[in-house]
């Protein structure tokens, strides 16, 4: 029932039946907290006394999802973009190089022994 | 020396393909780069089949005492050339399209889909 | 009438195809239901003889089948006699790959039924058929010529369904930059053949095999043969940092092509596979090509990980994951070659490498499940809100419930995360690259991290959010492409939950089939 890898085992049946038995235990530590609270009021979060913004102005767009990521590797990111041109005649180019690069590494050696 | 010629032919042929694949710009240019390239490598395969004094590869009335040259190359290279013309078709027709949508003819302009 | 389906199965695998592929237009004047249903019976009877080939594969050995004659070195009755006739020879690694073709192609054709409308749907059923019949002429051939010719099916019918949509500007030059490349790279193919004929005057793939393995016919043209055939086949498989063209076609292709596109770029693998294992084995210096492979898989990993996650549109970020993917597989493969070059050509390959080349070969059928999850639910998002901008999107949850249910199990399972098949075929690839060196699998446990970042990045713009003003109007998509996604999920999950299964019935042929390359030669000419 369980593949064998290099280091061991790995059987996802048996770690299927200790994940649901894992969620049943936390269910019921869930089900056994607090059932009353507040409603209403008590329930919207405190923004230092602002008025909660509409959600459809504070959803976060796609482009700015990751900006800490993406700020802090700027460099990288300039640089890979600047590869990246979308001209076909850098697309032959890469090929054409990395076919050089190729034969350079694989059969110069031989060669030359 | 003299048969060698064709090889060098295909070396040239190949070198100018690559040569306007690779550094010029308008696409139509590169279209003609690309059947250059193509013809450099059917001739490469014919040139395979030469041998020295023989005929062309027809069987019926052939002169007796006289060798053929090998037959299997040039079914390759009909091949070759069919494939070759239906994705030139293919490439010209892509390329006028392009040119009303985009306007323009040329490489370094066409990159509306980079990074 | 069973005996001669089996029998003929490698034939009928591709003439079943090819002959409604040809049909199709003069059906599509007649009615528009007839080429559906034709094409829909067409479809699934070529699935149906995969699985009969794949089952006597399974259980015989390799199976050769000579076009034209009882045998492969028959005699006829005039005289006429060649050492090797045009033959299919179909061995554990071609069925393997026949099951992906044939099963995308099906998931891919329910899927065109409800999103293709409208006039031009008759070309696309054609160019959908001619797909298949390259892709399952690539992976049954035992012939090099007979490869570069279905290559160009590949490449032209590829080439003409990515600009299907040409009223907008984009496809267009995605189809273009498509095309150009991969003649280009077709081109290659075709002259080192011609090296490799001129040299041997050999086109048979196992009689060639046989010719290189012996020291004394081993020449310098050969390896420059190798040399060119490995390039073009790295650049027609995706690996970077020749993957360009990959987001490219990816991204502009619609529905359903993206996902029979990535079934296409792994028959390109294959036939990398097919030229590395088989027909050169030891011959070149494997090490060194192992090496290659590797750094090549380690690159792939990380430039589409990380390019993928400044993308904003959402077709173009699943193919820079997809290239990933690739990284994955040829990392798995090159650690295999690498440790099948120590122990040279007859001896047992070690532990890890074994397990490498089966995490390597699991992958790819992972790799084309997952990643075309993706893209159908990515499609369906496309056809309902005709939107494929991200930071346009969201709030979609709302009214696309299963569609987002499929794009949750999609996402763990590229992102490998347990009990989904992703997870089955990772571990096995980052336990066995770790013995060669700790950093490859340290890198690919991080890019595994990247891309579940990548996918929730997906997530979070399209599916969650407030339900926005302009998509008032969407509702979930149509049941057949609801289907469509069904049937993969149910195969992600069973190979998920039972991999040992599917390792030991499936990849093991295949993997053993690569690396026997004494059994293939011996098949071809043995049978002189």
């Amino acid at each position: 029932m369980a593949l064998e890898t290099t280091g061991g085992y790995w059987s996802p049946v048996i770690w299927l039946a200790a994940f649901i038995v894992a969620f049943l235990i936390s269910y019921i530590i869930w089900g056994m907290g607090e059932k009353k609270h507040a409603k209403g009021e008590q329930e919207k979060p405190f923004l230092s006394g602002m008025e909660e913004p509409p959600k459809e102005e504070v959803h976060i767009r796609a482009e700015n999802m990751y900006w800490g990521f993406t700020d802090t590797l700027r460099g990288y990111y300039d640089f890979m973009k600047k590869i990246h041109t979308g001209i076909i005649n850098d697309y032959v180019l890469w090929f054409l190089g990395m076919a050089t690069i190729f034969f350079i590494v694989v059969i110069l050696p031989e060669v030359f022994k | 020396m003299i048969y060698n010629v064709p090889f060098l032919a295909v070396v040239v042929l190949i070198a100018i393909g690559a040569y306007a694949l690779l550094f010029k710009r308008n696409l139509i240019k590169i279209a003609i780069g690309l059947t250059i390239l193509e013809s450099g490598v059917n001739l490469f395969l014919i040139t395979l089949g030469y041998r020295e004094g023989d005929v062309a590869p027809i069987y019926t009335n052939l002169p007796s005492g006289r060798g053929m040259v090998l037959p299997v190359p040039q079914a390759l290279t009909l091949t070759s050339i069919v494939i070759g013309v239906a994705v030139l078709a293919l490439i010209l027709s892509l390329i006028i399209r392009i040119y009303r949508k985009y306007g323009t003819l040329d490489s370094h302009e066409m990159r509306r889909l980079k990074e | 009438m069973n005996d001669w389906i089996v029998t003929n199965a490698p034939i009928l695998i591709i003439a079943t195809p090819l002959f409604a592929a040809f049909l199709t237009p003069l059906v599509d004047r007649v009615s528009k239901r007839g080429r559906d249903a034709m094409v829909f019976v067409a479809t699934l009877i070529t699935l149906v003889i995969a699985f009969i080939l794949a089952k006597n594969v399974f259980d015989n050995g390799l199976v050769v089948y000579t076009l034209g004659g009882k045998s492969v070195g028959l005699t006829l009755p005039s005289g006429y006699h060649v050492p090797v006739r045009i033959i299919l020879e179909v061995d554990g690694m071609s069925v393997f790959m026949a099951m992906i073709s044939t099963l995308t192609s099906f998931v891919g054709l329910l899927y065109s039924f409800s999103y293709i409308k409208g006039e031009g749907s008759g070309k696309y059923y054609t160019l959908f058929l001619m797909m298949l019949v390259g892709m399952l002429g690539m992976e049954m051939t035992g012939d090099l010529f007979n490869l570069f010719v279905f290559l160009e099916i590949l490449s032209v019918s590829s080439a003409a369904l990515i600009a299907f949509y040409a009223r907008k500007g984009k496809p267009l030059e995605a189809s273009i930059k498509y095309i150009i490349i991969s003649s280009l790279a077709a081109l290659f193919v075709l002259f080192a053949i011609g090296l490799l004929y001129g040299e041997y005057n050999l086109l048979n793939m196992g009689a060639l095999a046989g010719e290189i393995s012996s020291e004394a016919t081993f020449t310098f043209t050969t390896q420059i043969a190798f040399i060119l055939l490995f390039a073009s086949f790295v650049l027609k498989a995706g690996a970077a940092p020749m993957h360009m063209w990959l987001p490219d076609a990816y991204g502009e292709a619609p529905g359903a092509i993206s996902m029979v596109l990535v079934a296409a770029t792994q028959a390109s693998l294959y036939a990398l596979l097919r030229v590395c294992f088989t027909v050169y084995s030891m011959a070149i210096d494997a090490s060194t090509i192992g090496i290659i492979l590797i750094s090549l898989g380690l690159v792939s990993i990380f430039i589409g990980a990380t390019m993928a996650l400044i993308q904003i549109n959402m077709k173009r970020l699943i193919g820079y994951a997809a290239v990933a993917e690739i990284g994955y597989i040829l990392l798995a493969i090159g650690v295999g070659f690498f440790e099948l070059a120590k122990v040279g050509g007859g001896g047992v390959i070690s532990e890890y490498g074994l397990k490498a080349l089966q995490g390597g070969v699991f992958h790819i059928f992972n790799d084309v499940l997952d990643i075309g999850l993706l893209f159908l639910v990515a499609g369906a998002v496309i056809y309902v809100t005709k939107e494929s901008n991200l930071n346009k999107l969201g709030g979609l949850a709302h009214s696309m419930k299963y569609s987002s249910i499929f794009f949750i199990i999609g996402m763990a399972a590229v992102s490998g995360l347990p009990p989904l098949n992703g997870f089955a075929s990772k571990i096995l690839i980052y336990e066995s690259v770790y013995k060669v060196s700790p950093i490859t699998s340290i890198i690919a446990i991080l890019a595994s991290i990247f891309m579940l970042a990548i996918f929730v990045k997906i997530f979070h713009s399209v599916f969650m959010g407030p339900k926005l003003s302009e998509f008032a109007t969407c509702k979930e998509a149509p049941k057949l492409m609801l289907g469509s996604m069904a049937v993969i999920a149910v195969i992600m999950i069973f190979f998920g939950l039972f991999p040992d299964f599917v390792v030991n019935n499936i990849v093991n042929p295949a993997v053993n089939a690569l690396m026997n390359q004494a059994g293939y030669i011996g098949s071809v000419l043995g049978g002189v």
